[in-house]
């Protein structure tokens, strides 16, 4: 199969251009992206890329697959190919700065999930155990926690790419979500004070580009509509 | 938070609040002219001027012009701090926007206490 590849090298190259292998899978067997990206990387040991669990866990394998952005170790190539197998365009996740070929700079992304304290705060004494849950306020939690801040979402998102510095993001705003609904948090109204301006949550358009491409099946769409629900009830 | 100094309501809330509203009184007032031209098929000049000499009519097309206003800046604004990134050019863009919908609303002021 043609696997065509992004590649820039910023100490060697003037702009980044687009490098095409020809890659043989054994066995014609439908393979995960990433294993076509170690096959790359034998025949070009130049090629520069990110991955740790390879199993879709860590979060560290995000890449844009034909124009989607997804997990690179858990996508099987004949869904970006849609059966044909027969090409793959892999770029780095669009809107961040490049370091090299697949390889972005993550920093903003960090500084918007930094932005909303993403820990438990609680101002009563801590208890001689563990602070206790209800099944149900455990409940609420779920389709919260499971993100890996692979960022796959927020570099599908158009806010994100114009606003990368002010606009928090799907994924930072689905943390602040986790943390909003946590029953353990005490500091809600200080979280929300903190994100009633124009730019950190209401930059959202409901595109649900997000939601789209998330590796984890996430709804951060849906979490923003119920932080902007909690600023509303706020307010009134 | 993010602090920004040309937007209508301050928060993110506020702008998002006014402009559902503005939409809705917008989306009223299109309605109403539109049930009004099709309820009356030979419109006439002076039942046109009746309609919008009436004190109730003159103050719900006051309303759909602010809030045409409102809705205009808000949209606008988002758009100039979304795409235009340099300052000069994006400060001049709010400038004309908000020139153009204040000339808008004091022309259409005008025009609707002359009737
Ligand atoms: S729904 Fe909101 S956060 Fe998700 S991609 Fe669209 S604008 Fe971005
Ligand atoms: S919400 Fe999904 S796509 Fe976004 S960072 Fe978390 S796991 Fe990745
Ligand atoms: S390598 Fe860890 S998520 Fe893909």
């Amino acid at each position: 199969m043609l696997v065509s590849v992004y590649r820039y090298n910023p100490e060697k190259d003037e702009a980044p251009y687009m490098q095409d292998y020809e890659i043989t899978v054994p066995g014609n067997k439908d393979v995960m992206v990433l294993d076509i990206l170690h096959m790359v990387k034998e025949q070009d040991p130049t090629l520069a890329f990110r991955r740790s669990c390879r199993e879709g866990v860590c979060g560290s394998d995000g890449v844009s697959i034909n124009g989607k952005n997804g997990l690179a170790c858990i996508t099987p190539i004949s869904e970006p190919t849609k059966g044909k197998m027969d090409k793959l365009v892999l770029r780095p996740l669009p809107g961040l700065p490049v370091i090299r070929d697949l390889v972005i700079d993550m920093s903003l992304f960090y500084k918007q999930y930094e932005k909303i304290k993403p820990y438990l705060m609680n101002d009563k004494p801590a208890p001689a155990i563990e602070r206790l849950q209800t099944p149900e306020e455990r409940a609420k939690l779920d389709g919260l926690y499971e993100c890996i801040l692979c960022a796959c979402c927020s570099t599908a998102c158009p806010s994100f790419w114009w606003n990368p510095d002010k606009f928090v993001g799907p994924s930072g705003l689905l943390q602040a979500y986790r943390f909003l609904a946590d029953s353990r948090d005490t500091s809600t109204a200080d979280r929300l004070a903190e994100l009633s301006d124009p730019f950190s949550v209401f930059r959202c358009r409901g595109i649900m580009n997000c939601v789209n491409v998330c590796p984890k099946g996430l709804n951060p769409t849906r979490a923003i509509g119920h932080i902007r629900n909690m600023l509303l009830n706020q307010q009134v | 938070m993010v602090a920004s100094v040309t937007n209508l309501g301050r928060s993110g809330l506020y702008d998002w609040v006014i402009q559902r509203l503005t939409a809705v009184i917008l989306a009223l007032y299109t309605l109403f002219l539109l049930g009004f031209v099709i309820a009356s098929p030979d419109l006439q000049f002076a039942q046109w001027q009746g309609l919008f000499a009436q004190t109730w009519m003159k103050m719900f097309t006051l309303v759909a012009l602010m809030s045409i206003c409102a809705h205009a800046w808000v949209g606008m604004w988002t758009i100039s701090t979304d795409y235009l990134k340099a300052t000069a050019v994006r400060f001049a863009f709010q400038l004309v926007c908000a020139g153009f919908l204040f000339v808008y609303l004091v022309w259409g002021i005008d025009i609707l206490w002359s009737v």
